[in-house]
């Protein structure tokens, strides 16, 4: 407890370039940016073959094999091959540790949408797009987010590897700290970023309550 | 209406589901497809709205060949109403029975009202409306999605076993409700069951398909249990077919006789010397009240005094000679009490009525 306060009650961290706010923005850009691509590339390429039944198979082996990668090991091998110097190297571990869930998560979450509802919806007349956006992922939101949440939550821990490269983030003070045995250091760096992704399954959980219809999170009580 | 011209549905892997199936569906009336699981009665019905789409022949409405329709066109001018009602869970009620209505334009207030007004048509509380799928029971998430599949005022509408998941209570005031919603709409329907019992009450036209997609018999319900046409026909109408087609001979032709009845204010003396064996009590406002044996009176004292038996009615001019038939059994005389649409008794029909009118349905199913 004394490390904590020695660490926090500190006023030295709390500015400039090794400052906590500014590694707790470095921390979540690096973050934000990995989890924004690999919702970019999972949620669309989910949705489509979630909702056609294309290469579902070899999809998801992949995005489950994928998720075997050990991250530094990746970034090790993205710095040899790129170098230095941009955030590029860090941001390719991080997508890939991302892709997986989100991806998983949206084709399950669209697959397992009861099919008499799906039929029902064609029944009535929509087209495949009214389908897809209009039924399917309305109904599959739960599931999607969860995916989201699950990668979200992965890519805040694991940014911290940024620092094995001579990035910034919240790595710094675990790495820096464990470097010159300065372990109050250590230990808030690591309670920053279980903090961080405390706060990230809150906004979630936020996201979740306002998009999610309450038919079908079931939350809307009889009156 | 809709024609089924030679069709057939035959998958790559060589099952046939239907088998060169050609029909007549006749505007403004309910025809029933009714078979054993097999029998492609479903792929049948699926074919109009090209969920599924034939291997050979053609399906027409009103003469165009649906396969040249694009099919969400299409099924936006065919109701469509499935087992689990398929209501979309993430909107409210409302919104569900605006589903096509939204579909074709409408203007978001016009949509609403005429859901509205449909919500009310199948007897389901408007409060209801603002609530999501989950919070509605079976029979009334089945009552939405048959306004969902009125809303956009169909000619057509398509019903795949949409009571055979509720209970038979429910089901039954299901039925009701269509056949009284038909009544006022005049919609051409197509209705699959496998439920024999429910095609005889909903169809004026029943299809029996056997296996293998191959049309057995088409007739009206009358003439399916008086002369089904084969054994496989005979076999699926199961058994009590001959009391069953009391259901459909009108009980109106029962001889009726009008000495049988006695004001609840008389005196018992007035009714102790009668030859009947049983007479029925008529209250002052005109319904029965029950039988009395008059041998068994007491010897004063008004009617009005004396333990009644218990009775059965059956409504002249609207129920048939099944219903008679139930009335009597249901009374110690063996005689059923005939009322009027108010309930007022307009006479008796004695075992012996009853006697002569099975007699002429057995001559008829004789000749």
């Amino acid at each position: 407890m004394n490390w904590l306060i020695d660490f926090f009650g500190d006023a030295a961290n709390w500015s400039g370039p090794d400052g906590i706010p500014l590694r707790v923005l470095e921390h979540l850009v690096f973050a934000g940016l990995s989890l924004l691509l690999a919702v970019v590339l999972a949620v669309p390429l989910g949705l489509w073959i979630g909702h056609t039944g294309k290469g579902a198979v070899l999809v998801v082996l992949s995005a489950n094999a994928a998720r075997a990668l050990p991250t530094l090991g990746l970034l090790v091998l993205v710095v040899l091959l790129m170098g230095v110097g941009t955030i590029a190297p860090v941001l390719i571990p991080l997508v890939a540790l991302a892709v997986p869930p989100i991806l998983v998560n949206t084709y399950e979450g669209i697959r397992g949408v009861d099919p008499e509802l799906r039929d029902a919806a064609y029944g009535m007349g929509l087209r495949g797009r009214q389908v897809l956006g209009g039924v399917l992922v309305p109904v599959a939101l739960p599931l999607i987010l969860l995916g989201m949440r699950t990668a979200a939550i992965q890519v805040v821990a694991t940014a911290t590897v940024a620092a094995y490269v001579g990035l910034g983030g919240l790595g710094r003070y675990i790495i820096d700290g464990l470097a010159t045995k300065d372990y109050p250091r250590a230990i808030g760096g690591a309670v920053l970023v279980a903090a961080l992704a405390l706060a990230v399954q809150g906004l979630f959980a936020l996201v979740q309550r306002i998009s999610v219809s309450p038919g079908v999170s079931g939350r809307q009580r009889i009156r | 209406m809709i024609t089924f011209d030679g069709v057939t549905k035959r998958y790559p892997d060589g099952t046939v589901a239907v088998d060169d199936l050609s029909l007549e569906v006749p505007t403004g009336e309910i025809t029933v497809f009714v078979g054993p699981s097999g029998c492609g009665k479903t792929t049948s019905l699926r074919m109009i709205n090209r969920m599924i789409d034939p291997s050979g022949g053609r399906i027409l409405l009103d003469g165009v060949d649906v396969t040249t329709i694009d099919p969400p066109t299409l099924r936006r001018g065919i109701g469509y109403v499935i087992q689990q009602a398929g209501l979309f869970p993430h909107r409210k009620i409302v919104d569900n029975v605006a589903t096509v209505p939204y579909l074709l334009g409408w203007d978001k207030k016009k949509a609403r009202a005429r859901a509205m007004e449909l919500l009310e048509r199948v007897g389901l509380d408007l409060r209801l409306a603002e609530r999501y799928p989950f919070q509605l029971s079976g029979g009334q998430q089945q009552r939405v999605g048959v306004a969902r599949a009125l809303a956009a005022d169909p000619p057509v509408l398509l019903m795949d076993e949409p009571f055979s998941a509720v209970d038979p209570i429910v089901r039954a005031s299901l039925q009701e409700e269509l056949l009284r919603l038909q009544a006022e709409l005049n919609k051409t329907i197509v209705f699959v069951t496998h439920d024999i019992d429910e095609a005889i009450k909903l169809g004026d036209r029943v299809a029996v398909l056997r296996v293998g997609g191959r049309l057995a018999q088409l007739a009206d319900p009358a003439t399916l249990l008086a002369e089904p046409a084969d054994d496989f026909v005979r076999e699926f109408l199961g058994r009590d077919r001959g009391i069953r087609r009391l259901s459909f001979v009108p009980g109106d032709g029962l001889r009726l006789r009008g000495d049988l009845t006695v004001p609840v204010s008389a005196e018992v003396s007035s009714v102790r010397g009668t030859a009947e064996a049983w007479l029925v009590v008529v209250g002052d406002d005109g319904g029965p009240l029950g039988w009395i044996a008059p041998k068994d009176l007491p010897d004063s004292g008004t009617l009005a005094e004396v333990p009644a038996a218990p009775y059965g009615t059956f409504v002249r001019g609207r129920d048939s000679l099944r219903s008679a038939l139930d009335a009597a059994l249901l009374s110690p005389s063996g005689n059923a009490v005939a009322v009027d649409g108010s309930g007022r008794v307009v006479g008796v029909a004695t075992r012996e009525a009853l006697d002569e009118a099975l007699a002429r349905v057995a001559d008829g199913a004789r000749g």
